[in-house]
């Protein structure tokens, strides 16, 4: 034990930032930082699994005015393998109900003395306004439609764990792209460390707009099926949707549902990723999702790796 | 009585194509006399370096009273309106009640009178409790002292009640005053939608909701006759619409709000809600056309769009934030440093749309330094550089995203039929 914590005695020199809101805004070694942390803390808990006390003392905060398990508990636990401690708040069971403001609530809970905000909300930018008015570190665990930076990290990680390199590998982010937070935190991530990035969905859902960011726009996934290394299987985000942007589920599954056929015409190596929680039978077929090719509990069990790294690196960037 | 001489000062009129240095003399409130000198017993102004300018005249702020007095009320939104050299103002009626009744425009004029600070218009509703549905009794308005018509931030969506109220307003030669929205195209929108709302993932209000509207009311005021102006312009798609109107000799005006062509949707990326406004602040294109647009004629009047907020409103996430921003303050400094400065536009064109222009979209007998008319006077000192600080404001809200900016230009001295009511002292 002592050569581990010997081994996170410091941050690593790169690292400065003291929130986690976005990857746009991140530089590809600081995205690297963040993986290669996630990828020793992996090692270090022996997949996850031990406990590492490097954040002793610590508190951190979840504060979800969206409705979220996975992400919230992956948080949780993702401190308390550090031996820190997490307070949980939720919208239902607060004074948000009772017309206190968003901020007034994230103030109050920072005045508990605690080290890190986990924020999830369905406004774009929410955390971005949470950084500016509390003192301790602020992790974006979802906001709207803009960014869902640890998702973003986690799905990156499992490639190169599987790959080796991002460098040239062609990933495809399938579905709802408009809505997706997911897809957002995808396409920077992934431009960033080199890879090559189609955008495939419905046209009320891909916009071409995309295409001035270097990123490919598609409509049909069969043309683009035999040139992908990763599929990325997007839920569609039906809560944040105005109008309905496709007749129907039926409809759509016809044209994107990742299925055994489709899998026949796409690379044997390939990656099936899902960001969960996944829709069997609308975006992906049960075979498929818990086919040879399909890395989604990967997914899950990285998400503590990357929320570990994040939560120890922020942290400690405030106390600097 | 009272005289004021204004020496020194360069007199700019676009009502006469007037620009000439040279001194002015108010006497019992009207402009008096050109190139007089001192005779004893007036009040001397030195407006060396100063441009004198007929009073500003502002056709779109909401002063809040009656309902909204934690926003804004008539005292403390005219006080803003001198402070930002503006002379008069019309007031749209999203107030609470709207104003849509005779009682209501009474009072907002009678509570401007108390406040003593400038003139204030009564914009009065086109239809009942501003539901869209039943025209309001817009002869009784008028009666009233109403010089227009509009259901203020809530576009005319039926297109029967805009024709109808175009056409019932040709008795009296009043106009319609639109704002171009289709509701069901912004639906929940929060900005431009673009590039920018792409990446951060707000809900967007396309320009074509801005266009699609403008064109239709550009169609029913040739159909009828009737007089329309169509408010916060901010596409380019409504600039050519209205562009195109007038070169057929349709009966249109329009208007643009300073924001609209000092910022742009990338502001967005801030989560600033002191930046979310309707319409939205658009792309870099968009305002390109727009400032051409004012360049050519086609936008004739300039706007504060002045719309205040209580900070307790905006302190919030985005999509809860009230649309808005507090302007009559920065207007004039805008005008200068975004228009005047670059050399989109002369003074005189600038001074016009600010002056003369407004004053006959609502058929105002103001905006003029002729012999006689009201002594309505603005003396801008066009050159100093100030930072603006929001809790200087006269305005009871603080909404502005321009806070901590450096502007160039503003006013003076602030004179109201003859009374000095702003001096470069009061600053």
């Amino acid at each position: 034990m002592s050569a581990v914590l010997e081994e996170f005695a410091r941050i690593p020199e790169g690292w400065t930032r003291k929130h986690l809101l976005d990857l746009e805004s991140l530089t590809a070694d600081e995205i690297n930082i963040l993986l290669d942390t996630a990828a020793r803390l992996k090692k270090a808990t022996r997949g996850c699994r031990g406990k590492v006390p490097l954040l002793q003392g610590r508190t951190s905060a979840n504060i979800f005015f969206e409705n979220s398990t996975r992400t919230r508990n992956s948080f949780s636990l993702a401190a308390r393998r550090l031996g820190g401690d997490t307070i949980e708040f939720t919208s239902s069971g607060s004074s948000v109900a009772k017309g206190e403001t968003f901020i007034d609530t994230a103030k109050n809970i920072e005045a508990m003395q605690i080290d890190s905000i986990v924020v999830r909300h369905s406004t774009p930018g929410a955390p971005h306004l949470l950084a500016q008015k509390v003192g301790c570190a602020v992790l974006n665990a979802g906001d709207g439609a803009h960014e869902h930076p640890t998702q973003g990290l986690l799905d990156i990680l499992t490639i190169r764990e599987h790959r080796g390199n991002l460098q040239g590998i062609t990933v495809a982010l399938v579905g709802d792209i408009t809505y997706s937070r997911t897809a957002r935190s995808n396409i920077w991530g992934l431009k960033k460390l080199g890879a090559n990035v189609i955008v495939c969905g419905p046209s009320t859902l891909v916009s071409r707009q995309w295409e001035e960011f270097g990123v490919e726009v598609a409509y049909s996934l069969d043309e683009i099926l035999p040139r992908c290394d990763v599929l990325n299987l997007l839920r569609i985000q039906f809560e944040r949707q105005a109008t309905r942007p496709f007749p129907s589920v039926h409809e759509y599954a016809l044209l994107y549902a990742m299925n055994r056929d489709r899998m026949a015409r796409a690379k044997s190596d390939i990656l099936i990723m899902a960001p969960g929680p996944i829709n069997r039978g609308v975006e992906i077929t049960p075979d498929v999702a818990d086919g040879p090719q399909s890395v989604i509990l990967d997914q899950v069990t990285n998400g503590l790796a990357v929320r570990m790294a994040a939560l120890w690196l922020t942290i400690n960037a405030n106390d600097r | 009585m009272s005289k004021i001489l204004i020496q020194n000062g360069r007199v700019i009129d676009p009502s006469q194509s007037l620009d000439r240095v040279m001194s002015l003399l108010i006497e019992d409130g009207r402009i008096a006399a050109y190139a007089a000198s001192p005779t004893g017993g007036e009040q001397v102004i030195d407006a060396t370096g100063k441009i004198i300018s007929p009073g500003l005249i502002d056709i779109h702020a909401e002063l809040r009273e009656p309902g909204c007095e934690l926003d804004e009320t008539i005292a403390t939104g005219t006080a803003a309106a001198v402070a930002g050299g503006f002379t008069s103002v019309a007031c749209l009626p999203n107030t609470d009640p709207p104003i849509d009744s005779p009682a209501v425009v009474e009072f907002v004029r009678h509570q401007a009178q108390r406040a003593d600070n400038c003139h204030v218009f009564v914009l009065a509703c086109v239809s009942k409790n501003r539901e869209g549905v039943e025209l309001a009794e817009i002869a009784t308005l008028k009666g009233a002292g109403a010089v227009g018509f509009t259901d203020a931030d809530r576009s005319i969506s039926n297109s029967e009640l805009l024709r109808r109220g175009l056409e019932y307003c040709l008795m009296f030669d009043l106009p319609i005053l639109d704002h171009p929205e289709v509701p069901e195209l912004s639906h929940r929108g929060i900005m431009h939608e673009g590039k920018t709302s792409l990446v951060l993932g707000l809900p967007g209000m396309p320009a074509e909701a801005e266009d699609v509207r403008a064109g239709r009311d550009v169609r029913l005021a040739e159909a009828t006759g009737g007089r329309l102006h169509i408010m916060n312009v901010s596409t380019a798609g409504s600039t050519e619409i209205i562009r195109r109107a007038k070169a057929r000799g349709t009966r249109v005006t329009s208007e643009i709000c300073a924001a609209h062509f000092s910022l742009t949707d990338e502001s967005l990326r801030t989560f600033d809600s002191n930046y979310k406004v309707n319409p939205p602040l658009r792309s870099r294109d968009h305002v390109e056309a727009c400032i051409a647009g004012l360049a050519d004629g086609t936008l004739d009047v300039i706007v504060s769009g002045h719309s205040p907020r209580a900070p307790e409103k905006k302190m919030v996430e985005l999509d809860q934030a009230p649309f808005g921003m507090v302007a009559l303050e920065t207007t004039l400094p805008l005008v200068i440093t975004n228009l005047i400065q670059p050399g989109h536009l002369d003074w005189s064109q600038a001074l016009a749309k600010l002056t003369i222009n407004p004053a006959r979209v609502l058929k105002l007998n103001k905006g003029t330094l002729c012999i006689g008319a009201d002594a309505d006077v603005t003396i801008i000192d066009p050159a100093v550089r100030w930072v603006v600080q929001p809790d200087q404001f006269k305005s009871k809200s603080k909404n502005t995203p321009f806070g901590g900016m450096e502007l160039t230009g503003r006013a003076d001295y602030v004179i109201v039929a003859g009374k000095v009511k702003r001096t470069p002292q009061s600053v």
